[in-house]
């Protein structure tokens, strides 16, 4: 677990930051549980969403939001289907505007978005290249590098509707990265990947942060993995319910209260240290997808694995066995 | 020796088709074929009013379909209105209003077969010219916002989290269209303008691996229609805006051949391979 997130605190900020200018200037300690002022989030964050609400229909979708993320920082949203995450997402992008509070990128920052859904009809003639040049003109060798990058180079010409959904999440990343962003959103990025994708994909994702020397805000629909190089994990249930590192979020009461004990003994964190995952029910699950009773080494404090500490946990592994 | 009336129509129907096959593909992209179609067929309403307030029949039709085009994208964006409902009802009503209105101006005397089907043997040497002047401005302005219209095309949300303005473009794509149903009119008539937005670009899908080239193409196969629709309609007395739709049409049915031959040989290798993994029967 990396506490101390890369970043860039000497950048002096930027004339157009007053581009949110509701915002208050001094971050004042979050009132949520695990919560800690981030030193990363002082420096002049990438975006900000300052109370920020939207109503769709006479109901509030996500209200009273705060949320930054700052250069060299990885935030994951996390919630239940339907809790507002690709809202807020959307709201810190400005392609919803908030219907109270503020919310808004600096102005200046540079975005790559991989969004959540991007149904390609057939009648739209597009290759991965083409697509790489989406919104914005990019060089071959930029091109060929970001493909490289997420291990797609080989589909360069290939029509983006013959790709998998694993290919093509990658090459949604790769056209993310490719124009070198300040920012990148990533809305589920690892859905239709398998597991070991999954984990390959969440390594790539770490590394991008110093690579790029950007900010990132993922959203995940996985409870289950949530990266242990995330620095802040923020959980959404129409408003922010708890945040905090990974560990200090799922030992938290709110996180446990919306999930219940079950799921919230199963927020595994992702430690690419080490090969497997704890599961629901216990048992582990190796990087190649293979699954044991345990992971063979003492993992200490409780804390750390928190479905080890769990007697739920072991009551589901006598069920899985039975 | 062909007249110099069919040199006319000739030019002005290359040239329309040359600006309505490229803006055409984002009609299909966009899924907007039923819109063409209502801009169409408001443009008879902006025949009756120019004829009434006696300006310009381009100009008006550009005005009116201009007009209907931008409160449909608003109420498009507004939401909550079933579009094909709205769009369907618009597009009978003006038409029919159109109709009524030039019934009643019992002072003007207009063809209206030529507005409803097209008379291009009957543009003149500064008609052609209008066409192609209107449509060099047509293409210039869709060159410039090709990349922001076709990224917001393939995802609008996408295209402005990336700082793109979706929403500017998309007013300005909705004006060209309403200027090619202007230019337009005159040669294929309010009931088949959409046939040339929309049929070249679905004829050379198959031939496309790029937005880009498909414009292009598509462009060519417009070109194609129109000259052997028109030596059609000389060759055999017919109707010269409906051949040029039917020569379009003939062109789109002939891309499906290739691939209709291809999956005939894929079915005859599978039957084949498979009665030899049975045994041979």
């Amino acid at each position: 677990m990396t506490n101390a997130p890369a970043l860039a605190p000497t950048d002096p900020p930027r004339p157009g930051d007053a581009r949110i200018a509701d915002a208050p200037s001094d971050d004042a300690p979050s009132p949520h549980a695990g919560g800690r002022p981030s030193a990363a989030a002082e420096a002049a964050p990438l975006l900000r969403l300052t109370g920020a609400g939207l109503q769709r229909g006479g109901r509030w979708l996500v209200r009273g939001v705060d949320l930054t993320v700052a250069r060299g920082e990885i935030v994951t949203l996390i919630g239940p289907n339907g809790s507002g995450k690709s809202t807020t997402a959307k709201l810190a992008l400005g392609v919803l505007k908030p219907d109270e509070g503020a919310a808004g990128l600096t102005s200046g920052v540079r975005v790559g978005y991989v969004p959540q859904r991007l149904h390609i009809e057939w009648t739209t003639p597009l290759t991965v290249a083409r697509l790489m040049r989406l919104t914005g003109p990019l060089d071959d060798r930029a091109v060929r590098a970001a493909l490289e990058r997420v291990g797609v180079a080989h589909l360069a010409a290939a029509s983006v509707q013959a790709l998998s959904g694993g290919e093509f999440q990658r090459a949604l990343l790769a056209r993310a990265i490719a124009r070198k962003p300040d920012l990148l959103v990533l809305d589920e990025p690892v859905q239709g990947v398998d597991f070991t994708g999954e984990l390959a994909l969440y390594e790539l994702i770490a590394g991008l942060r110093d690579e790029l020397d950007c900010g990132i805000l993922l959203i995940s629909h996985d409870l289950h993995v949530v990266m242990a190089a995330t620095d802040r994990v923020v959980c959404l249930n129409g408003h922010i319910c708890c945040e905090g590192t990974p560990h200090a979020v799922a030992e938290s009461p709110a996180y446990r209260e919306l999930f219940g004990r079950r799921a919230a003994s199963a927020l595994a964190v992702y430690e690419h240290a080490h090969d497997h995952t704890h599961l629901l029910d216990g048992r582990v699950r190796f990087a190649d997808g293979s699954i044991a009773e345990s992971c063979g080494h003492d993992h200490g404090a409780a804390p750390a694995h928190p479905a080890r500490a769990n007697p739920a946990g072991a009551d589901r592994t006598a069920d899985g066995d039975a | 020796m062909l007249d110099e009336f069919f040199l006319r129509a000739l030019a002005a129907g290359i040239g329309v088709a040359l600006v309505a096959a490229p803006l055409g593909c984002f009609v299909v992209w966009r899924r907007l074929a039923y819109f063409g179609d209502t801009l169409s067929h408001a443009a008879l309403l902006g025949v009756a009013l120019a004829l009434l307030i006696e300006i310009d029949v381009t100009l008006g039709v550009f005005a009116v379909a201009g007009l209907v085009a931008l409160a449909m994208l608003g109420l498009q964006r507004r939401g909550g209105l079933s579009s094909d409902a709205v769009l369907g009802l618009l597009a009978h009503s003006t038409l029919a209003v159109g109709l009524v209105a030039l019934a009643f101006m019992t002072w003007v005397r207009v063809d209206l077969l030529g507005f409803l089907f097209g008379d291009i043997l009957a543009v003149s040497w500064t008609q052609v010219g209008v066409i192609y002047a209107g449509g060099a401005v047509v293409l210039a302005v869709l060159i410039r916002i090709w990349r922001p219209l076709f990224a917001a095309t393939v995802s609008r949300e996408l295209a402005q989290a990336e700082g793109l303005n979706p929403g500017r473009v998309e007013i300005l794509f909705m004006l060209l269209i309403a200027a090619v149903v202007a230019i337009a009119l005159k040669l294929v008539g309010a009931l088949l303008v959409t046939a040339l937005l929309i049929i070249p670009a679905a004829t050379v899908r198959r031939l496309a691996a790029t937005p880009e080239q498909m414009a292009l193409f598509a462009a060519g196969a417009g070109a194609l229609s129109v000259t052997l629709g028109l030596f059609g309609s000389l060759a055999w007395d017919a109707p010269s805006g409906p051949s040029i739709v039917v020569a379009a049409f003939a062109l789109f049915l002939a891309s499906l051949i290739p691939m209709g031959v291809g999956a005939a040989r894929r079915r005859e290798r599978a039957a084949a391979g498979g009665g030899a993994t049975g045994g041979g029967e």
